[in-house]
């Protein structure tokens, strides 16, 4: 038995592929500012990526980043955007640290999570909830073509599998 | 233009939270009933690429209108340009203190 815990986290009521993902409109952040962008304004560029992390001073957001980059996610067809509760300065910030080549919708309220059903209370920061990690591949028409959800607390995205959906050659 | 912009909005207003003189021409957008889109940058004037790309300074506010084509920094000027391209007369025009670009914005 390993002695830490990874708690397993109650099933979550998210779209499913084949369903529409909620449209909403939150601050974009870049590399440069920030401004209220759709979700529905992303969709007319065709097949986006959202990708939910926990807030971002946490390791998962960076891990999460970090193994994005790597993957040269960037050089997908796909735009991908995150989504965290952190405020756009704290985007800002982030995206300047990590040269991060992504821009990333601030949600402090967490109403975007909460539309998407993973909404996760934060055992011992009390009145704080943040989205659950999560994946979801969207096409143009804004229908869920893949969808990766944490099931447990810590868990990290199936990249592998979410490539396959990708389908792009994101190889140099 | 970086991936995933749309320009949806004519008017772009580069913009600091809170900043009085930015908020002074958000008034006078929504007066007019002006479509714009605002952009928020952060306070230090060093991490304004952008403004200073668009409009030649690192002051906010910053209007940049593709109805007429006009590029306007400075709030005094800024409110002028609004109520002679977009005032009808005697609306909203008492907002103004004419055309005093006197370097105060943030």
């Amino acid at each position: 038995m390993p002695d830490f815990d990874v708690v397993d986290l109650e099933p979550a009521d998210h779209p499913e592929p084949g369903e529409t993902a909620p449209d909403f409109t939150r601050p974009l952040v870049g590399e440069e500012y920030w401004e209220d962008r759709s979700l529905a304004s992303l969709a007319e560029n065709g097949r986006f990526v959202l990708v939910f992390t926990p807030m971002n001073g946490s390791f998962l957001a960076r891990y999460i980043w970090d193994e994005l980059v790597d993957r040269k996610w960037d050089t997908s067809d796909a735009t991908v955007v995150g989504v965290t509760i952190s405020t756009p300065y704290e985007h800002k910030r982030f995206v300047d640290d990590h040269d991060l080549p992504f821009e990333l919708f601030s949600d402090p309220g967490n109403g975007v999570a909460e539309a998407y059903g993973i909404a996760h209370d934060l055992d011992g920061m009390a009145g704080v909830s943040e989205p659950r990690p999560a994946v979801f591949v969207v096409d143009g028409d804004r229908t869920v073509e893949q969808a990766w959800v944490a099931s447990e607390w810590p868990d990290f995205p199936d990249y592998d599998a979410l490539e396959a959906v990708l389908g792009n050659d994101l190889e140099e | 233009m970086r991936k995933g912009s749309t320009a949806d909005a004519p008017i772009t207003f580069y913009r600091l939270q809170g900043c009085p003189y930015c908020e002074r021409v958000s008034r006078l957008l929504q007066a007019y009933d002006l479509e714009y889109r605002s952009r928020f940058v952060e306070p230090f004037h060093s991490k304004r690429n952008v403004v200073k790309r668009v409009a030649g300074v690192r002051t906010v506010p910053v209007v940049v209108d593709e109805n007429t084509g006009v590029t306007m920094a400075e709030s005094g000027n800024i409110v002028a340009y609004l109520e002679a391209e977009y005032g009808s007369g005697t609306d909203a025009t008492s907002t103004s203190s004419g055309n005093n670009g006197n370097g105060g914005d943030d």
